[in-house]
């Protein structure tokens, strides 16, 4: 909150109420959103997510039984993300397979999503989600992980929390919501940041170029509060999935209306 | 009627976030109170329950639970399941249900006396099929057992896999879409609650689309109509199907007894 005081007290003294960023979003506006839950008919879960024209579409597979013995826990099950560029994604082709940076992204992804993801109940089992970048114009990691997210609760999958994801930065003396396209060539830095609604917890936190340390609470609370509005898109977007099941599984319980045999 | 409508009433708790019915997310807080105690696929965290997977709420007697929309099967006690023999161990079966949990079926499972020595596949062969329960589910694995009436071995028959959390609607209200399905085409089905489906009968290609569309369409209203009428238009006329011998209360329930004397005859 205190994000948006100082915003407005700085522009209201320097430039008026509407200064626009280069694709005219205020300061705090996010792209466009789109999220759907369940396009992918073959895996269990499946989401597609657009920050403008950044476009993440993940796929859930499983819990299933994972074979390689070594690579079983005990105690829980193995969560495996893969983050992918398709060849297409970029300005240049990306070279398809994986490279030094998808397989940190898969990392940083992975790490972020068990954090939400109740493990501990399918022990000795594996739980594969596979990103695919369709079109990356800034943030990609924050899409990859907004749609991962949704995809394994349209799988099904215990968690403790959905993960919403959004990035925040500086231009100039302005913090900015949602760091898009050339805006990421002439900011001060980009700061993805992974939240917890419910926990109101961080599970990813990383920064690219240099913020000075009185600006990074502020720029965190600004990408956390783009978050929650994600948040509530991705509600939005199970729901509206899933709105005809619920109506037939209503109607089987008898309460809303009969039926019939 | 009055008193389901009583009890509806009395559910009715101005803390209570999301209702009866209603659709939630997982992390969704469902209640903030400690009068309630959390059930299946919820949990507690501080004073408040929440969900932990997508469904719709259930609340009864103070406990709130989720029904799943989707996912795989969680066995449960109790429950009637169909697997696959996978492996003979010196002291029982592994069995393959569909499921990431590897279940076991002990040799005290079984009904009737084993002399030591007798070679387990004489009971049990891998690729055998058995309708069996679940008689405990613990983090090293599910134990089955054939101490039941409605537990047997399946034999011939066709296998059909549908989405665990459409087993209820497949079977429908008190087993009214499974006897429909089976008085219709004379073919025999025991649904497992683990998603498998066994059909046996002249007609199992029927069944087969009937099922699939079932898994298909089980959000549309006015299940139980479309598939009659499926199975009318679909069905040569004037066909009769063949008597099953003892169709008693044609559950799918009820009727393992009865077929498992008439294979052992075999």
């Amino acid at each position: 909150m205190r994000v948006m005081n100082m915003k407005q007290t700085k522009k209201d003294e320097k430039r008026s109420d509407d200064m626009k960023r280069i694709d005219g979003r205020k300061p705090d506006e996010i792209r466009p959103i789109f999220m759907q839950a369940g396009i992918l008919k073959r895996a269990k879960g499946s989401a597609i997510v657009k920050l403008g024209r950044t476009t993440a579409i993940a796929g859930v597979y499983g819990p299933k039984k994972l074979h390689s013995k070594h690579q079983q826990d005990s105690n829980k099950a193995v969560l495996k993300v893969t983050y992918n560029m398709v060849p297409f994604s970029t300005d240049e082709r990306v070279r398809p397979g994986p490279s030094r940076r998808s397989t940190e992204i898969s990392m940083v992804l992975r790490e972020a999503l068990e954090a939400a993801v109740i493990l501990e109940e399918f022990p000795k089992a594996v739980i594969e989600v596979q990103i695919d970048i369709l079109q990356a114009e800034a943030s990609t990691r924050v899409a990859a992980l907004n749609a991962a997210s949704m995809a394994l609760a349209d799988a099904g999958i215990p968690m403790r929390d959905l993960v919403s994801s959004c990035t925040a930065g500086k231009i100039d003396d302005e913090y900015i919501l949602d760091v898009a396209g050339k805006e990421e060539d002439v900011t001060l830095c980009d700061l993805p940041v992974a939240y917890m609604p419910r926990e109101k917890k961080v599970t990813l936190l990383q920064m690219d170029g240099d913020l000075p340390v009185k600006d990074v609470k502020n720029v965190i609370q600004l990408a956390i509060k783009g978050c929650e509005t994600l948040y509530q898109k991705q509600k939005e977007a199970l729901k509206e999935r899933w709105i005809g099941s619920v109506q037939g599984l209503a109607d089987l319980n008898g309460t809303k209306s009969e039926v019939k045999g | 009627m009055t008193e389901e409508i009583q009890v509806q009433i009395k559910e009715k708790d101005p803390n209570l976030l999301k209702q009866d019915h209603d659709f939630v997310v997982p992390g969704d807080k469902v209640i903030s109170s400690i009068e309630y105690i959390p059930g299946r696929n919820c949990f507690r965290d501080g004073d408040s329950i929440y969900s932990k997977r997508l469904g719709i709420v259930n609340i009864e007697n103070h406990v709130i639970s989720v029904v799943p929309l989707a996912g795989i099967y969680t066995p449960q006690m109790g429950d009637m399941i169909i697997g696959e023999i996978e492996d003979i161990h010196t002291a029982g079966w592994f069995i393959n249900i569909d499921t990431p949990f590897s279940a076991f079926l002990s040799l005290s499972g079984v009904r009737g006396f084993i002399r030591s020595g007798t070679d387990l596949s004489k009971i049990y062969n891998v690729d055998d099929l058995i309708y069996a329960k679940v008689v405990s589910c613990t983090k090293q694995g599910i134990s089955l057992s054939m101490q039941d009436t409605r537990a047997r071995k399946l034999f011939g028959g066709k296998l059909l896999n549908i989405s665990p959390v459409k087993v209820p609607r497949l079977i429908g209200r008190q087993g009214s879409m499974i006897s429909m399905i089976k008085s219709m085409t004379g073919c025999n089905v025991i649904v497992g609650q683990n998603g498998v489906v066994w059909i046996h009968g002249e007609k199992d290609t029927l069944v087969t689309e009937v099922i699939n569309k079932i898994d298909r369409e089980a959000h549309i209203e006015g299940l139980t109509d479309r598939v009659e009428k499926f199975l009318q238009d679909n069905l040569p006329k004037g066909f009769v199907p063949k008597e099953q011998k003892e169709e008693s209360d044609s559950t799918e329930l009820s009727e393992g007894k009865n077929e498992s004397d008439e294979h052992e005859a075999d």
